[in-house]
């Protein structure tokens, strides 16, 4: 291994900053007319691979990185999130487009990857740890295991040297926890392995003009029929206002006779 | 959707955590799909430029604007930041290391930036406004030697027409240049410079010729320039995060190299500038207008008086339906004054007049009026709408007093 090529993982979800509802059918969030952006933890996992590629560039005992190619699985929009990608610094980007109404759930989001990985053979793959949308955070241990490939889930650190081997921290309970595998790999991003750069103004322009691949899941094979059943979404109860009590007795009374927790 | 409520944006949690906990406001793309929309006519690209100059606003300036104002600090290190994404020369062209876009977009820009600060955006937009006549009117050595050092922001430029006795009447300037061999001697006083003693580079109309606007020349003086001094700091209602001073020239010596385009053409490039300098105002205008509305609609659905929100009164209702209106109708006519300037028409200074005139004085009252929703809260400083309201005041002021813009829009209906 001398060099890197690098796949990371794009998926549009509602912008972070936005109230979410529960759509009127109480089948889902609603979607419509609601800002979306790229998945924060994605983000990250973008930008992680532009930074392996700066490091290379200054130091040349690191890995080169050849390429990197930003996918994204989902209705005709998540363009936009790839054309963002594209503007950070990835090279090119594959759309595998899925209709909106279609429930598309980690195991067929980590059958899409697994397919598209096989065709383009990058030997590093970067997910965010997961998305704020369902919040699953499966799609990248699924991709690991389909692809018999090593997981670094949850990285707070990221090191590739020259001959593909990898050390990987990750925040645990009593601190962090190193991990060493060696490429190909699944690396999966938490939130502080590094501050994601803006995309400026003229890499936003010229990101109009580097390649956009189209692919269906049909053409990549991969059925993704939905395996889980959505029964109902609703909101969390809302929130009751308290009460005081004028006495210790009182207070032992509701806890005892109301709360049922004495 | 749990990890939305526990993190947010992987970008800002740093700053969203250390920030208070009750003054904390975060945007909340209300406006999205309802007749606040700022999107609405753009292009997929414009709106990303948007979107990218947003997040830039909500992150890096927005939770600090009351900060600088009250602290009366510039962030020449957002400046910088905001320059590395192209915020320095946004309408310079390509070739010249600028970002080349339109002023159509440039308006978008600030108008989104202006609603994270709108003092700092008026000052970078001044400062965009100098870079572009030096990239217009400037050779190709001033190019070089000045535009390197702007478009970054690691220097800082001042635009000097005004004087104490030359405001609405500045072609009656009286500051006087005069050449000495290879050098021009400058005496004379700019007013109320924004950015002056602190910025580098000051873009400075002076006096070679007779009176009238054909005796005026324009010239690039540098701080260091012996002869240039600098007023007290002013004490202003806003616009506090940028410096405001008088640039003294006395027997101030500037290389003849510095004088841009030709002796008399001074008055005109001044003017060109503001063409442009007017449509950044008004969208710095736009964008402190959005902000208040924005946050206003969130307080009159929580605020309750009488057993009623603030948003179920009649007034309330039509108060926010004739602020929407004239914010949407202040931001028509500042893109089609930028589409007109765009296109080179000869029409654009007269828009760009009008769009001056209207937008700054509509968007004003709406902040105004915001304010007066919010009571008593908005009179206080832990609120962000009486900065907004007195940020944008100094709109209907500078670039050419409102009453200048009658005049202009004025001469051009008589003239025919």
């Amino acid at each position: 291994m001398s060099s890197l090529r690098v796949l990371v993982g794009c998926k549009r979800v509602i912008d972070y900053a936005v109230k979410i509802r529960v759509n009127a059918a109480q089948t889902a969030v609603e979607t419509a007319g609601v800002k979306h952006s790229m998945n924060p933890f994605d983000e990250i996992a973008v930008e992680e691979a532009v930074r392996l590629r700066e490091r290379a560039t200054k130091d040349s005992k690191l890995p080169k990185v050849d390429e990197i190619i930003a996918v994204s699985c989902g209705p005709t929009k998540a363009q936009e999130t790839l054309r963002t990608a594209l503007a950070m610094g990835a090279d090119r980007a594959i759309h595998v487009e899925v209709d909106d109404k279609v429930a598309l759930q980690p195991l067929a989001v980590a059958k899409l990857f697994q397919a598209v990985v096989q065709k383009e053979n990058p030997n590093l793959v970067i997910l965010g740890k997961q998305a704020i949308d369902d919040d699953a955070g499966q799609t990248g241990q699924m991709l690991a295991g389909l692809l018999n490939w090593p997981q670094t889930t949850f990285a707070s650190e990221v090191g590739v040297a020259q001959d593909g081997a990898m050390q990987v921290s990750r925040e645990i309970d009593g601190g962090l926890e190193t991990l060493s595998t060696k490429v190909p790999a699944v690396v999966t991003t938490d939130l502080r392995l590094n501050e994601p750069r803006y995309a400026s103004l003229p890499n936003i322009m010229k990101a109009k003009k580097k390649p956009l691949a189209k692919m269906t899941p049909e053409q990549l094979g991969v059925d993704i029929t939905p395996r889980l059943e959505t029964l109902k979404v609703i909101d969390p109860p809302k929130r009751q206002g308290g009460k005081k009590v004028e006495s210790v007795d009182e207070l032992i009374d509701k806890l005892k006779n109301e709360a049922g927790v004495l | 959707m749990l990890s939305r409520q526990l993190l947010g944006s992987a970008r800002n949690l740093t700053q969203r955590v250390s920030r208070h906990p009750v003054l904390f406001v975060t945007r909340n793309f209300a406006s999205q799909n309802t007749p606040l929309d700022p999107t609405v006519g753009l292009t997929e690209e414009q709106v990303e430029l948007q979107t990218m100059a947003q997040d830039f606003a909500d992150n890096e300036m927005a939770p600090y604007m009351q900060e600088w104002d009250n602290k009366h600090h510039l962030p020449i290190d957002v400046l910088r930041k905001g320059a590395e994404l192209g915020f320095g020369g946004l309408y310079v062209r390509e070739e010249q290391g600028g970002t080349g876009l339109s002023r159509l977009d440039t308006s978008v820009i600030f108008e989104a930036l202006a609603t994270g600060c709108t003092s700092t955006t008026a000052y970078i937009s001044i400062h965009n406004m100098c870079a572009w006549i030096i990239d217009q009117f400037g050779n190709n050595a001033q190019r070089q030697k000045y535009l390197s050092q702007l478009i970054p922001m690691d220097q800082l430029a001042s635009y000097c027409l005004t004087e104490p006795g030359a405001g609405s009447d500045a072609s009656s300037l009286t500051t006087t240049a005069v050449k000495k061999g290879d050098q021009y001697i400058l005496n004379g006083t700019k007013a109320f410079i924004s950015g002056g003693g602190n910025s580098d580079v000051y873009i400075i109309m002076a006096r070679t010729g007779g009176p009238g606007p054909k005796g005026i020349s324009c010239f690039i003086v540098e701080k260091d320039f012996p002869g240039i001094s600098f007023g007290k700091q002013e004490d202003k209602l806003g616009w506090n995060s940028q410096p405001t001073a008088s640039v003294i020239l006395e027997d101030c010596e500037v290389p003849a190299s510095n004088l841009v385009g030709k002796e008399g053409e001074g008055f005109k490039i001044a003017m060109k500038g503001l063409d442009g300098g007017r449509i950044n105002i008004a969208s710095c205008s736009l964008g402190a207008a959005q902000a208040s509305l924005e946050t206003t609609i969130d307080y009159v659905q929580v605020r309750k008086q009488f057993n009623h929100t603030l948003g179920e009164f009649q007034n309330t209702q039509f108060r926010l339906a004739e602020m929407a209106t004239y914010l949407n109708s202040s931001r028509l006519m500042v893109r089609q004054a930028a589409q007109l300037l765009d296109g080179g028409s000869s029409l654009a200074t007269s828009y760009c007049a009008m769009a001056k005139l209207y937008a700054t004085d509509r968007c004003f009252n709406i902040t105004n009026d915001c304010l007066q929703l919010h009571g008593g809260y908005g009179y206080l400083k832990d609120y962000k709408i009486q900065q907004f309201m007195r940020d944008s005041r100094v709109h209907q002021i500078l670039e050419g007093t409102n009453e200048i813009m009658r005049v202009i829009v004025s001469r051009n209906l008589l003239k025919a």
